[in-house]
C-alpha cells in the first residue's frame, strides 16, 4: 500500500507543480496583452476626441484649453535620442573593438567589472551626476563657446547624460559578440597579409555585425524609454526642441505632468496615451533586435 | 604600404580616444557623485537615520531615512515575488515541459518585457489604481517592481537552467524521478545563475524611481502599512536634486551615495555568490 | 637542396602560471618548392612551430617567440618590413574552413583588393585563376556571388586555399587541413596539394601518417617540443635514424 500512495503523491505533486509553472508561463505572456490593452482602453479618452495624426502631428500643447498635440515632445525625445546614438554609436564601437582585439587580458577584465558596475548604477544618480557636471559644463563652457546663453537644463545635456548611460550596454553587447567569433577567422585574414585593423573593418565588423547592430538597437531602447535621468536636466517645456533651450521627452512629460494632470478624464488618458506610445515604439524596437540578429546571422552562417 | 600602416594607426588612436572618453566621463560623474555625497554624509551623518523634520523640503532639516526603509520595505517583496515567478517561468521554458517554439515566443517577450522603459510599468498600475480607486501605497510599489523584475531574473535564471548540461538531468531521469523532481537538481546546478539574476533584479528595483514614483508615492512620512504611501530612496532624490534650498539638494547627493554603495555591494555579492556555488559544480571553478 | 625557410635556435612559450615549452630550441631547414610534413604526437608543437612562421603568435597573448626564423632571406622576427607583408608572403590553410562573412567571389578578391593587386577585370582574372587552381571553378562559376557559408565543408577549404593563392604567397602553411573532412573531399584536397607543391613552398603539418606518405618530399619529425629527426620522406619513412621516429613510423608511440 505504502508505495502506491507515495507514487500518488509524487505523480500530484508532478501534475500540480507543472500547472503552476505553464500558468506562470502563461501569465506573463498574458501581462504583456493586458498591458497593450489596458494602456489602449484607457487612452480611448483622448483618442476618441482627436485624430490620431492630429494628436502625433500637432505642436499645440495647452491641456487646459483641450489642445494636445505631441509632435513637439516626441521630436524632442528623437533628438535627444539621436544626440545620445550619435556620441555612443562609434565611441562604443571602438572601445568594444579595443578591449577585444587589442586590450591585453588584464585591462580587459578591470574593463569589464567596470562596465559591469555602471551598468547598475541607478538613473537617478546619472540624473544627479548630469546635474552636478553636465549642466555646469553646457552652461559655463560648452554654450559660451559656441555663442549661446543657455542655463545648461536642456536637450544637448540630456543627450550626453543619455549616451553615457548607453556606453555600458552598447559597448558590452558589441564586446560580446566580438569574442564570440573564432580566432581562425582572425587568422585566415591575418594570413592573407590584412592588418588588424583592416581585419576588423572587413571581417570582423561584418562577422559581428548583427550582434553589434542589435547592441546600438538596445541602446536606442534604452535611451528612448530612460525617464528619471532626463527628466532631471532635459528643462520640462513643451516647445519645438533646439539645442540649447529646455525640451521635453515623452518619458519626463509623464513624471512632470501625473500630478496636476490625473484629475481630468481626458488629460490622464492624454499620459497613459504617452505611455502606450512609449511602451510601442520600445518593444518595437526590441524585438527588431533580436530579429536583426537571428536573421543576418542565418545569412552569413558565422 | 605606408598609407595601409597609417590608417591602422589612426584607428588605434581612434580607440584609445574611445576609452579614455568612457572611462573619464563615467569616472568623473561618479567621482563627482561621491565626493560630494559623501562630503555630505561626513558632515551631516545623521540625515541616514533621521526622519523628516518639519518643512522638510523647505530646508527644515530632518534626514531619510524614511526613504530608505520605504526603499526596502519595497524591493525586498518585490523581488521574493518576482524571484518565485521568475524560477518558474524559468523552469517550464525547459525543454522537459515545453516545445522549442512555444519557449522562443515567452524567451522573445521576456526581452520585449525587459526593454519596457519602467515608466510604463508605472503607469500600468497607476491606471489600475485610478480604475479601482485606490491611492498609492506600498503594496501598489511592490506589484509594480515586481513586474519589473521578473523579466530580468526570469531571464538569468532561464540561462542558468538551459546551461545545465544534459548528462546531469538525464542521470537524474534514469533514477526514476519525475520532472518535479528532477527540478531540484536542476535548480542546484543552476544556482549561481540564478542567484546572479536574483541580485541583478534586486539592484535594478532598488535603483529604479519612475516604476514607483506614482504606485508607491512621494510622502514625507515613514512606511507605516501596505496600503499606505512610502517614498523609495530613488524618488526621494528625484525630488530633492532640484530643490532650491541647498540642504535638502545635499540630502539628494547623500542618498545617491547611499544608493551607490548598494548597487556596489550587490555587485561584490553577486561575484561572491557565483564563485561560492561554483564549487560545489563538477566543471566549475 | 636549396632551403626557403631556416628556423634556428627556436624556442616558443606560453607564459601565465603553466609556463609551457610547446617548441624547445629548434633548428631546422626547409626545402623550397617541395611538400615538407611535419609530423609526430598531438601536443608535440607542430602546430605551434607552423603558426611561428606566419608570426600568429603575435596575435595571443602571454605567447613567447625566441630565436630566429628566416624566410626567403629575411628574418621574419627581426624584419624592418610590416608584419603585414611578411604574412602576405605566408598562406595559411587552418584545420577547418573558416570562409569570411562574404560571397565567394569576394571571398578570394579579398587579398588582392587589400594589397591594391588587381581591379575590375584583372581582379575577375586573378579570382577566376585561383579558383581554377584550387579545383574549384566548374562548381562554383555561376554562383560566385552567394554567400561562401553556402558551400560544403569540402567546398570551403578548396575556397580557403584559393582564397590564399590570390595573395600569391611563396609559401604555404596548411595545418591539418584534411581532418575536418570526409574521405572524398580529403582526396581532392589531397590532390590539389600535390598540384601545388612545385610552385609553392608548402609546409604541411599532419597526424595522418599515410596522408604525409602519400604527399610529402620530405619530413620533420617533432616529439615533445623538439625536432628529432629531418629528411626525404623515403629516408625518414624507410630507414628511420632515431628510434622515436622508428617507433612512430611503426605506429607504436603514444598518442600517435
Amino acid at each position: 500500500m505504502m508505495p502506491r500512495d507515495a507514487a500518488g503523491l509524487r505523480m500530484r505533486k508532478e501534475a500540480v507543480s507543472s500547472r503552476g509553472m505553464q500558468a506562470l508561463a502563461l501569465g506573463i505572456s498574458v501581462l504583456f496583452l493586458v498591458m497593450l490593452l489596458l494602456l489602449l482602453a484607457k487612452s480611448r479618452p483622448l483618442l476618441s476626441g482627436y485624430s490620431l495624426t492630429e494628436v502625433l502631428l500637432s505642436s499645440h500643447w495647452d491641456p487646459a484649453r483641450g489642445q494636445f498635440g505631441f509632435a513637439p515632445v516626441i521630436l524632442g525625445t528623437f533628438y535627444v535620442t539621436f544626440i545620445a546614438m550619435l556620441i555612443a554609436v562609434p565611441v562604443s564601437l571602438l572601445c568594444a573593438v579595443y578591449l577585444s582585439e587589442y586590450a591585453p587580458g588584464r585591462v580587459r577584465r578591470m574593463f569589464s567589472s567596470f562596465i559591469g558596475v555602471l551598468a547598475g548604477i541607478p538613473s537617478v544618480v546619472f540624473g544627479i551626476c548630469a546635474l552636478l557636471v553636465f549642466v555646469p559644463l553646457v552652461a559655463d563652457y560648452i554654450g559660451p563657446w559656441v555663442g549661446v546663453e543657455t542655463t545648461g537644463l536642456c536637450i544637448l545635456t540630456a543627450g550626453l547624460i543619455l549616451a553615457v548611460m548607453v556606453f555600458p550596454i552598447a559597448i558590452s553587447l558589441s564586446y560580446e559578440s566580438l569574442q564570440a567569433l573564432p580566432i581562425e577567422l582572425r587568422e585566415a585574414s591575418l594570413s592573407m597579409g590584412a592588418t588588424r585593423w583592416e581585419t576588423t573593418r572587413k571581417v570582423l565588423f561584418k562577422a559581428a555585425g548583427p550582434g553589434m547592430l542589435s547592441a546600438i538597437l538596445l541602446g536606442f531602447g534604452r535611451a528612448f524609454g530612460e525617464t528619471m535621468a532626463v527628466a532631471m536636466v532635459v528643462g520640462g517645456k513643451n516647445q519645438m526642441p533646439s539645442l540649447f533651450a529646455a525640451g521635453q521627452t515623452l518619458p519626463s512629460l509623464i513624471v512632470s505632468s501625473v500630478g496636476e494632470m490625473m484629475s481630468l478624464p481626458l488629460e490622464q488618458s492624454a499620459l497613459v496615451f504617452v505611455a502606450l506610445f512609449l511602451f510601442v515604439v520600445v518593444t518595437v524596437f526590441n524585438l527588431l533586435a533580436r530579429w536583426v540578429e537571428k536573421r543576418l546571422q542565418a545569412r552569413w552562417k558565422i | 604600404m605606408n598609407r595601409r600602416h597609417l590608417e591602422q594607426q589612426v584607428a588605434l588612436c581612434a580607440m584609445y580616444g574611445a576609452l579614455v572618453m568612457v572611462v573619464v566621463s563615467l569616472l568623473l560623474i561618479i567621482g563627482v557623485t561621491v565626493l560630494r555625497g559623501g562630503h555630505v554624509l561626513v558632515t551631516r551623518p545623521e540625515v541616514v537615520v533621521t526622519p523628516p523634520g518639519p518643512r522638510y523640503l523647505l530646508g527644515g532639516g530632518g534626514g531619510f531615512v524614511h526613504a530608505i526603509l520605504g526603499s526596502l520595505y519595497l524591493v525586498l517583496p518585490a523581488t521574493l515575488l518576482a524571484s518565485g515567478i521568475a524560477m518558474g517561468i524559468a523552469l517550464y521554458l525547459q525543454s522537459d515541459y515545453t516545445s522549442r517554439r512555444t519557449a522562443g515566443a515567452i524567451r522573445n517577450l521576456l526581452d520585449a518585457l525587459w526593454g519596457t522603459p519602467s515608466i510604463v510599468y508605472g503607469m500600468f498600475v497607476l491606471t489600475i489604481l485610478i480604475s479601482l480607486q485606490q491611492r498609492a501605497s506600498l503594496l501598489a510599489g511592490i506589484a509594480a517592481l515586481t513586474l519589473l523584475e521578473i523579466p530580468i531574473i526570469a531571464r538569468y535564471a532561464d540561462a542558468a537552467v538551459q546551461a545545465v548540461p544534459p548528462m546531469a538531468k538525464e542521470t537524474s531521469y534514469a533514477l526514476g524521478t519525475t520532472r518535479w523532481e528532477n527540478s531540484q537538481v536542476v535548480i542546484r546546478y543552476a544556482l549561481p545563475g540564478i542567484a546572479t539574476g536574483v541580485l541583478i533584479g534586486l539592484g535594478r528595483g532598488i535603483g529604479d524611481a519612475a516604476s514607483v514614483i506614482f504606485t508607491a508615492g512621494a510622502g514625507n512620512n515613514m512606511p507605516s502599512g501596505l496600503l499606505e504611501g512610502v517614498t523609495a530612496l530613488p524618488v526621494l532624490i528625484f525630488q530633492q536634486a532640484s530643490s532650491f534650498y541647498p540642504s535638502v539638494r545635499e540630502q539628494a547627493y547623500a542618498a545617491s551615495f547611499v544608493l551607490i554603495v548598494i548597487v556596489l555591494v550587490l555587485n561584490v555579492a553577486s561575484r561572491l555568490v557565483t564563485n561560492y556555488f561554483a564549487r560545489y559544480i563538477p566543471g566549475g571553478r | 637542396m636549396e632551403s626557403e625557410i631556416q628556423i634556428r635556435d627556436l624556442t616558443i612559450t606560453y607564459g601565465g602560471r603553466h609556463h609551457v615549452v610547446a617548441v624547445n630550441n629548434v633548428s631546422v631547414d626547409i626545402p623550397r618548392n617541395r611538400l615538407t610534413a611535419i609530423i609526430g604526437p598531438s601536443g608535440c608543437g607542430k602546430t605551434t612551430l607552423l603558426k611561428a612562421l606566419n608570426r600568429l603568435h603575435d596575435i595571443k597573448e602571454g605567447v613567447q617567440v625566441r630565436g630566429h626564423i628566416v624566410i626567403g632571406g629575411e628574418d621574419i622576427y627581426q624584419s624592418r618590413l610590416p608584419v603585414f607583408e611578411l604574412r602576405r608572403r605566408v598562406g595559411l590553410i587552418g584545420q577547418k574552413p573558416y570562409p569570411l562573412p562574404a560571397s565567394i567571389y569576394d571571398n578570394v578578391a579579398y587579398g588582392p583588393r587589400i594589397h591594391r593587386r588587381a581591379k575590375g577585370g584583372e581582379l575577375n582574372e586573378v579570382v577566376e585563376r585561383c579558383l581554377r587552381q584550387a579545383h574549384l571553378w566548374e562548381e562554383v562559376e555561376d554562383r560566385l556571388d552567394s554567400p561562401a557559408a553556402g558551400l560544403s565543408v569540402g567546398q570551403q577549404q578548396r575556397l580557403c586555399i584559393a582564397r590564399a593563392l590570390a595573395v600569391e604567397p611563396e609559401v604555404i602553411l596548411c595545418d591539418e587541413v584534411t581532418s575536418a573532412l570526409d574521405p572524398l573531399s580529403s582526396q581532392k584536397v589531397e590532390n590539389l596539394l600535390r598540384s601545388l607543391r612545385e610552385k609553392y613552398t608548402m609546409v604541411m603539418v599532419t597526424h595522418i601518417l599515410r596522408q604525409a606518405r602519400r604527399l610529402a618530399d620530405y619530413v620533420i619529425v617533432m616529439y615533445m617540443g623538439e625536432v628529432i629527426e629531418a629528411g626525404e620522406a623515403q629516408e625518414v619513412f624507410g630507414n628511420p635514424r632515431h628510434e622515436k621516429t622508428r617507433e612512430y613510423v611503426k605506429g607504436i608511440m603514444a598518442g600517435a
